[in-house]
């Protein structure tokens, strides 16, 4: 199965770790991610302001250039986009039920752009990787094990741009399950965390580490005192919150266990057996090998 | 009267005012031949050097176009202005210190990143460039494709200008043909082998022997040169 791939900026720079992984788990289940050629900005940040139609130019323009894909036979008839970055799913969402509810808005977009050669015709939908594999017969997914790990108790986190506002969510905002399915599929031992949802700080980081370190302490410890031992995320930016500000939760909570963060695709691409190229585990701050050391000499 | 060469006049507006030109003229002809002495904002009149961005509407077209005055020939009731020169930050870097970096541009360009994809730059580009794509594939560090979609630019400033984001593309794509072609472009092994021949003093007996020519010698050698020299 051909599908057009959105990637965004962050997974071609800070979180080439998700991309690699990403696209080499697809693979392994005969889903091949083609990049939409000459793809630009998803549009984020969304904007609050009344008057942002022109922040929808930017989404616009991806789904007119997955159409083109479908007319020069690129793929033929996908008219999904795949996106891994949460927040580029997010936003490429909201603005496509924008465009399909607001014929008026649309058409002032399309007005501006008339260097392309087409109209969006609203046929684009917009879809998160977790949700592709949601329809996949888990029987496929489970046949691709090669490293069972039945031990490992893992604890999934959402973040906020998967599930909310509720038009654009994958699963239901206050008690989301998409994830704790897959990884149950994947045949991992799953550990709730009552905090899965709870906001990471997001770009609050910029101007104040500290409100973030705060936040990913409760969201961690929570997930701790469950006896997680992985937490697996979607987002590059809960992503870094999550991993990085470790090092600074340390040094105000001296017996702090540092607790490893991977992309779901990582965790996959351990469990498919893949070759290591598929994981770019340098990109990872906090250290996952004891975990992974521990577990194998247990399975032996 | 036989010699007498007829030439249609054309009516334009310059800064406003209505003149009357010969067709055919360029932006810069035709304002030499308004009277117009101009000592900014022209420079090789080939195409090459970008001196000339000018701006103009065509009679019954919202449209803004931008083009070369060297290269764009006037039509009726053409209205004209140029901008001989766009303000802009200009970072201060020492090449020899860069590094590849994919976030090269969100150091010393950081406003790149409030691109919103709208293609204004793409539309009034006179080079035809896709600028917006530049710009998209600097957001996401691929230097490559900056170098490659922008070589062509001219830097006359015109997307500069009229970007909303206040982005200097121009110097954004400067930037990252410069750290291609310093680090990441591939490398010929003749120019290193040239050096060495250079440095050996292969053609010092040569370059004698041609400073004792005649200008005629010089030019006969010249037409007569090898040009399918090896450059592997």
């Amino acid at each position: 199965m051909k599908i057009p791939y959105y990637p965004g900026c962050t997974l071609k720079t800070k979180a080439k770790n998700f991309e690699t992984s990403a696209i080499a788990v697809a693979k392994a289940l005969d889903i091949e991610f083609v990049e939409i050629p000459r793809w630009n900005c998803c549009g984020a940040v969304p904007s609050l302001s009344d008057d942002d139609l022109i922040r929808h130019i930017a989404p616009v323009r991806n789904f007119i250039r997955v159409e083109e894909m479908n007319q020069d036979g690129i793929v033929s008839d996908e008219h999904r986009i795949v996106t891994l970055c949460s927040m580029c799913f997010n936003t490429l969402k909201m603005s496509n039920l924008r465009m399909k509810k607001n014929k008026e808005d649309l058409r002032k977009i399309n007005d501006v752009m008339y260097l392309e050669k087409e109209h969006y015709k609203q046929d684009v939908e917009v879809v998160h990787f977790l949700e592709v594999l949601k329809d996949i017969p888990p029987s496929k997914i489970k046949e691709q094990i090669k490293n069972p790990m039945p031990e490992l108790k893992v604890s999934p986190y959402y973040g906020c741009t998967l599930l909310r506002p509720k038009e654009v969510g994958i699963d239901d905002p206050e008690d989301p399950l998409i994830f704790e399915d897959l990884l149950s599929t994947l045949g991992l031992n799953v550990v709730n965390n009552p905090l899965k949802t709870r906001c990471c700080g997001s770009y609050q980081v910029v101007s104040d580490k500290n409100i973030v370190s705060s936040l990913v302490y409760d969201i961690l410890t929570n997930a701790k005192k469950n006896e997680a031992e992985l937490i697996v995320t979607s987002c590059p930016l809960c992503f870094f919150n999550l991993d990085r500000r470790q090092k600074d939760i340390i040094k105000f909570h001296h017996n702090f266990e540092p607790i490893p963060i991977l992309y779901f695709t990582q965790l996959m691409a351990i469990l498919f057996g893949l070759n290591e190229d598929a994981f770019k585990f340098e990109e990872n701050y906090v250290d996952y090998k004891d975990l992974f050391e521990r577990k194998e000499l247990a399975s032996k | 009267m036989d010699d007498v060469i007829k030439v249609k006049l054309i009516p334009i507006y310059i800064l406003s005012r209505k003149y009357y030109v010969p067709e055919g003229s360029t932006i810069i002809t035709a304002m030499e031949y308004a009277g117009f002495k101009l000592k900014k904002g022209v420079g090789c009149r080939e195409g090459f050097c970008g001196a000339c961005a000018s701006i103009y509407r065509l009679p019954n077209d919202y449209k803004l176009h931008g083009g070369l005055g060297c290269q764009t020939v006037v039509q009726e009731d053409m209205q004209i202005v140029q901008i001989p020169y766009v303000p802009a930050p200009k970072a201060i870097y020492d090449l020899e210190e860069l590094e590849p970096d994919p976030n090269i541009f969100l150091k010393y360009y950081p406003e790149t990143y409030r691109c919103l994809s709208c293609n204004t730059c793409t539309k009034v580009c006179p080079q035809d460039l896709q600028v917006m794509d530049y710009v998209q594939a600097a957001i996401r560090g691929d230097i490559e494709r900056v170098a490659e979609l922008s070589f062509d630019c001219l830097s006359c400033g015109l997307c500069a200008a009229r970007c909303p984001a206040e982005i200097t593309q121009f110097n954004v794509a400067l930037l990252g043909r410069r750290i291609y072609g310093k680090y990441l472009s591939k490398k010929g092994k003749f120019v290193e082998k040239r050096l060495k021949e250079i440095e050996e003093g292969k053609y010092e007996e040569g370059y004698k022997e041609l400073m004792t020519l005649s200008k005629e010698d010089l030019k006969k050698r010249y037409f007569e040169r090898d040009l399918n020299f090896e450059i592997t």
